[in-house]
């Protein structure tokens, strides 16, 4: 399908990156990458940089949260070659209770935006950023309300329970 | 020796707020200008008047519950956010969906661009000065709505299809509703072009309005319709192909400028080309031996006939389960785009095996687009911001999810 295979892209990044990448894998049709929170940054750069790599396109980003995990807060982004259709997923993880990822919008322009919903929703804060703000939410709001312990509705309404249902 | 001080004239700017709620802007949008005179010296859009938490939402609900929020991000085409949605699920769920109802599917969400590009050129020329053509296309809209209505029961929030497939067949009054379209319909909107895409007025207006090249829109994130205008081939129908998308022929419009005429050009073409895909879609369906599959065979996600449910035990046995929520989900996270109306439209799902998503992030086209309004309106003229940003088609939904 794309004249830029998996091999090759995970050959690049393991010579480059590579005690810091800590799994790669595909999932379903996307080759996934986790990496360490410090190696980020140099990481998507040298993606979009890199001739032959070519990620050029910022497709989405969004910010994760498993509060069961030891790095429970996390970032995914997507990339994409458009040239020769190749799409990647960077994800990162980190444990710090107020997390702080580089910014992508000297990278991409595109993730001013996704950057400020992130920090709206999970409260980050990513360093070097124009403006780090609320988009979505009101400013008054007190909390990240996509984090897993913020409620959405009643707490105590016991009908929408997993426990309800044996799982 | 001259002591006079040179005498500094200070400029004095105009802070204009145009919106929240402008007749102008076709929804809720607010944004703060900086004006000289008539010309934008800055502007800076507040968005999020509308926003209903959906990314939280679907965290407490059921995966077919999910369908009737994706209804309400991009609402001038619905259906096919409903069947991105489906299509996630089913990619997760790795359900194969055979052809016939791929090939309906395709129909609907051409129906569906094609609802939504009428409406967003037809206020472009609103905006430009130019009522007339709006109300005639939208007696076209309106059509369309009454075929959806054929196949849903609704019309604007459509919630149409379900996980595997659909609700229900396409009714012969369906069909004959959508032959009528594919019959009439090119004489209406080949009228609707008469009246913009050569005039005068219309084309001083639109060329070198609020344009973007297309190295800046690729940076700034734009998919669909307005990274095309720019230049750049990108349709995910193309590159990624999904629903059977692959089967057929089509051309995809490109603009050169990535100015309103351009945005307002690759649209129109965009409709010949859904209507052609609807008619090969019709014809293929014709020719197909199978007639009646609108549905896969997954009674795990799909709901049995009520005659099933009240009498035989597998059918209210997966009614039960299908309605409790209580059907198992793979392990995983998939991420799944279709071609929205405005953009690439892409779902990134989470799941735990729960009930619910885990986590689920719309990739919404106009939320990430409608970032470089202020670079494109700025040293334009008032009037040229309204236009712009009818061009782009945002879309309030989508962009607050």
């Amino acid at each position: 399908m794309s004249s830029l295979t998996q091999e090759y892209i995970t050959e690049q990044l393991q010579s480059k990156f590579g005690e810091s990448i800590q799994s790669m894998e595909m999932l379903h049709d996307f080759l996934t990458i986790t990496v360490e929170k410090n190696s980020l940054k140099p990481l998507m750069k040298f993606l979009h940089d890199d001739e032959t790599l070519n990620f050029h396109f910022l497709t989405t980003l969004c910010g994760l949260h498993f509060p069961d995990e030891a790095a429970q807060f996390g970032m995914m982004y997507q990339l994409h070659n458009m040239p020769a259709n190749c799409r990647i997923r960077i994800k990162s993880f980190t444990n710090d209770s107020e997390p702080v990822f580089e910014t992508m919008s000297d990278i991409w322009p595109a993730a001013n935006w996704q950057e400020r919903e992130t920090h709206d929703f999970y409260g980050y804060r990513f360093h070097g950023h124009p403006d780090m703000r609320r988009i979505l939410n009101m400013d008054s709001l007190v909390g990240w309300p996509m984090r897993k312990e913020f409620p959405l509705e009643d707490p105590f309404r016991g009908d929408k329970d997993d426990k309800m249902f044996g799982r | 020796m001259n002591t006079n001080k040179e005498i500094l004239k200070e400029k004095e700017y105009t802070i204009l707020n145009l919106g929240p709620t402008h007749p102008a802007t076709h929804g809720i949008f607010q944004n703060v200008m900086k004006m000289d005179g008539e010309l934008i010296v800055e502007a800076e859009p507040t968005i999020g008047y509308i926003h209903r938490a959906f990314e939280k939402l679907a965290e407490r609900r059921p995966y077919n519950q999910i369908t009737p929020i994706t209804d309400r991000l991009n609402y001038c085409s619905s259906p096919i956010n409903n069947m991105g949605w489906h299509m996630t699920v089913e990619k997760l769920a790795g359900i194969e969906i055979p052809k016939r109802v791929q090939y309906l599917r395709v129909i609907i969400m051409e129906l569906a661009r094609i609802a939504d590009h009428i409406i967003c050129n037809s206020v472009i020329g609103v905006d430009s000065g130019a009522m007339t053509g709006f109300l005639y296309v939208f007696q076209w809209r309106e059509f369309i709505y009454e075929i959806y209505e054929e196949l849903c029961g609704a019309r604007l929030t459509t919630n149409i299809g379900r996980i595997g497939g659909l609700e229900r067949d396409f009714t012969p009054l369906a069909w004959e509703k959508i032959h009528k379209l594919l019959k009439e319909f090119p004489e209406g909107l080949k009228e609707f072009e008469n009246l913009l895409v050569r005039n005068r007025i219309f084309m001083d207006r639109t060329i070198n309005c609020g344009p973007i090249t297309a190295e800046r829109a690729l940076q700034y994130g734009f998919t669909g319709p307005n990274l095309r205008a720019a230049g750049v081939d990108y349709d995910v129908r193309v590159m990624n192909p999904y629903s059977g998308y692959e089967d057929f022929t089509f051309d995809i419009p490109l603009g050169t400028n990535g100015d309103t005429y351009d945005r307002f050009m690759v649209r129109e073409q965009e409709m010949w080309q859904s209507l052609s895909i609807i008619s090969q879609a019709v014809e293929k369906l014709e020719k197909m031996e199978d007639k009646t599959t609108f549905h896969a065979d997954v009674p795990n996600f799909f709901l049995p006939e009520k005659e099933d449910v009240y009498n035989t035990m597998e059918g209210l046995i997966y009614h039960f389960k299908i309605v409790m929520g209580e059907t198992e989900m793979p392990k995983g996270e998939v991420y799944h785009a279709v071609e929205g109306g405005n953009g690439e439209l892409g779902f990134y799902l989470v799941s735990d095996g729960g009930r619910t998503p885990y986590r689920l992030h719309f990739r919404r086209p106009c939320f990430i687009y409608y970032q470089a309004y202020p670079e494109m309106v700025k040293g334009a003229f008032l009037s040229d911001a309204i236009l712009t940003m009818s061009s782009m088609n945002v879309i309030a939904g989508e962009l607050d999810a």
